[in-house]
């Protein structure tokens, strides 16, 4: 066997060549070239009819961009500003989830009976096909019949036209989320109490300190790696909601909950403006990646350091 | 002395009681809506409106689960089914167990080569791999749908299997397995006269079952549930699969609930056996992993 300088092997590398090959192929042709090709697109104006027309940054001018009307500065593209406005909107059930599932977790962490079956039942809205799941809250939300309003007219209270209300459409769609999204942020939390020591509990129980204190002073602190995920992933996320909100309101009424990802998929799936939904898309890619550098940075050391250990 | 100690006991106790029933009434909430959908599945168009809710359907109309499954409106969808339900079962769990036969192979072939064998800007090469996890989906659906469009697979099973081939979440998650394997056992195999393949299908391979199973279970969650790339790519009612048969569905029989209904709970069976069969590996994988179901 011939070895070349670094110690690797001709005959070990064609054979590594014929392992990697299958996914690498696939892997450039369906996520590396499109992501190199998604960034020239947004450079361009191409309805697919017509060859496409190199444009510069004229798409990102139109999308970004400020003039002036009637002396007061206004949006090239309102409805980009208005729809980005709606995903940020939808952001809000973040912290909430965040919160609920750290409750449950700890909760359930505790001495409750029958862990696994909690767990399991609060983990089974995760694991659903969105679609049936909206065709149920769809059902739930029905101003007429629904469930929903019922509960409430029995405390006294007439419920709104939930998914058809321009203000009560987007509460709506986040109790959907919250309720979807919550067993995953329990199960991730769940598994961060496991890494915090008992013996601190014990030692800080000994020193008089009630459970109260010992949540704030030793385990939430000591889930910092946790919180951090929880909030990155649930920022990448947040910026690619779609599904929820076409399936229980399609974007109305009248816009009031179009998040921009629809926005985009209308550019790009009902217009055939490509270019323009291109350059959508990498703004979007680009605000993801910002936001997560902001909350690594501010998340502070110690966070991020056993976050970089679990990866 | 003993009396406090009692106490303490009964505070105990009494603490242990709420909490299980705050976890408790919280899992009620997230439950009722499945609970009232079984129920209301069941029901008449009549009993479905009426309210307060009839928990407990009587009669229970089960032939509302027989008329999902009459053919309507359908050419000829796969093996000749002009039943729309049945076609678009077919079609998720050709789709489905195609993208996750497909992950299983490509994912741990190229982790094997990651893990085990030694070639030039091998790590490199990983960490591209890795980087692209970080890309979010409507950065490529453009492009690869204009591909799609190019190559005239719009509207074909290609178009929802082909592009979902390689994983690089399946590749890591395989890579750190395999390297957990001892590397004595490569060696003595390869003493053995085992070549590269050889090892890797008779040594590791099998020792990888519970990361293979993981892969597997989330692969077929990710694929049997996903919306926006089949919602893209497929048009024709022959070609759909399940979520989007039902989205269909939610057109055409806008507010027919005793037809959505049970469509609904037969679209769900699936995804909760699996749920059930796999938790342990879903719970781990997706922890790790940062994917949606």
């Amino acid at each position: 066997m011939t070895r070349a300088k670094n110690g690797t092997s001709r005959r070990e590398t064609i054979a590594a060549l014929a392992f990697l090959s299958p996914g690498l192929i696939t892997f450039s042709a369906f996520i590396l070239l499109p992501v190199i090709a998604s960034f020239v697109l947004s450079l361009t104006r191409w309805d697919l009819v017509s060859p496409p027309q190199f444009v510069g940054l004229e798409n990102y001018v139109r999308l970004l961009g400020f003039h002036r009307e009637a002396g007061s500065l206004v949006p090239n593209d309102p409805d980009f500003w208005r729809t980005l406005g709606n995903t940020l909107f939808y952001m809000l059930t973040i912290p909430i989830n965040l919160i609920l599932a750290l409750v449950v977790a700890s909760l359930l962490n505790g001495r409750v009976p029958a862990m696994g079956l909690f767990r399991t039942l609060y983990f089974l809205p995760v694991v659903c096909t969105l679609v049936a799941v909206s065709i149920l809250w769809r059902w739930i939300f029905n101003p007429d019949y629904g469930l929903l309003n019922y509960l409430l007219g029995l405390v006294g209270i007439d419920g709104p036209a939930w998914l058809v209300s321009r203000v009560w459409a987007k509460p709506a769609i986040m109790m959907v989320m919250l309720w979807k999204g919550l067993g995953y942020s329990i199960v991730v939390y769940l598994a961060g109490l496991q890494t915090v020591p008992e013996e601190l509990h014990e030692a800080a129980r000994i020193d008089g300190a009630s459970a109260w204190v010992r949540f704030w002073r030793i385990t939430f602190p000591l889930l910092a790696p946790t919180h951090l995920f929880l909030a990155v992933i649930g920022v990448i996320w947040g910026f690619q909601t779609f599904d929820t909100v076409f399936l229980m309101t399609g974007g109305g009424p009248a816009g009031a909950t179009e998040p921009v990802l629809l926005y985009l998929y209308h550019h790009a799936f009902k217009w055939f403006d490509m270019g323009y939904a291109s350059a959508i898309a990498w703004i979007l890619f680009l605000l993801m990646l910002a936001a997560t550098v902001v909350q690594w940075r501010v998340a502070g050391r110690r966070a991020r350091g056993t976050a970089e250990d679990a990866a | 002395m003993m009396r406090d100690a009692m106490k303490q006991r009964l505070a105990r106790k009494t603490e242990r009681v709420l909490l299980t029933l705050l976890v408790l009434i919280g899992a009620v909430v997230v439950i009722l809506p499945f609970l009232w959908l079984l129920s209301s599945s069941l029901k008449g168009p009549r009993e479905m409106h009426s309210l307060p809710p009839e928990w407990i359907p009587s009669p229970a109309r089960w032939e509302n689960y027989a008329e999902i499954w009459k053919g309507t409106g359908l050419d000829r969808g796969p093996l000749g089914t002009t039943i729309p339900l049945l076609a678009a079962y077919l079609n998720s769990l050709f789709v489905t167990l195609s993208v996750m036969i497909a992950q299983l192979f490509t994912s741990s072939a190229a982790a094997f080569a990651f893990a085990r064998l030694r070639f030039p800007f091998r790590d490199r090469l990983f960490l591209g791999y890795l980087a692209t996890m970080m890309i979010p989906a409507q950065v490529t659906i453009i492009p690869v749908f204009i591909v799609l469009r190019t190559l005239g697979w719009l509207d074909s099973y290609q178009a929802l299997i082909v592009p979902f081939i390689s994983s690089a979440y399946g590749t890591f998650l395989l890579r750190q397995y395999f390297l957990g394997i001892p590397q004595d056992l490569m060696d003595a195999a390869v003493l053995d006269g085992c070549g590269y393949w050889g090892v890797f299908r008779h040594v590791f391979l099998p020792l990888a079952k519970p990361a293979l199973a993981t892969l597997a279970v989330l692969s077929f969650l990710a694929t049997w549930n996903d919306f926006l790339w089949p919602l893209i790519v497929i048009s024709s009612p022959e070609k759909m699969t399940l979520p989007l048969m039902l989205n269909h569905f939610m057109g055409q029989y806008a507010t027919d609930w005793t037809r959505l209904l049970p469509a609904t709970v037969v679209a769900l069976v699936p995804v909760i056996i699996v749920y059930l069969i796999g938790q342990r590996y879903i719970t781990r994988g997706f922890v790790l992993s940062g994917i949606k179901g």
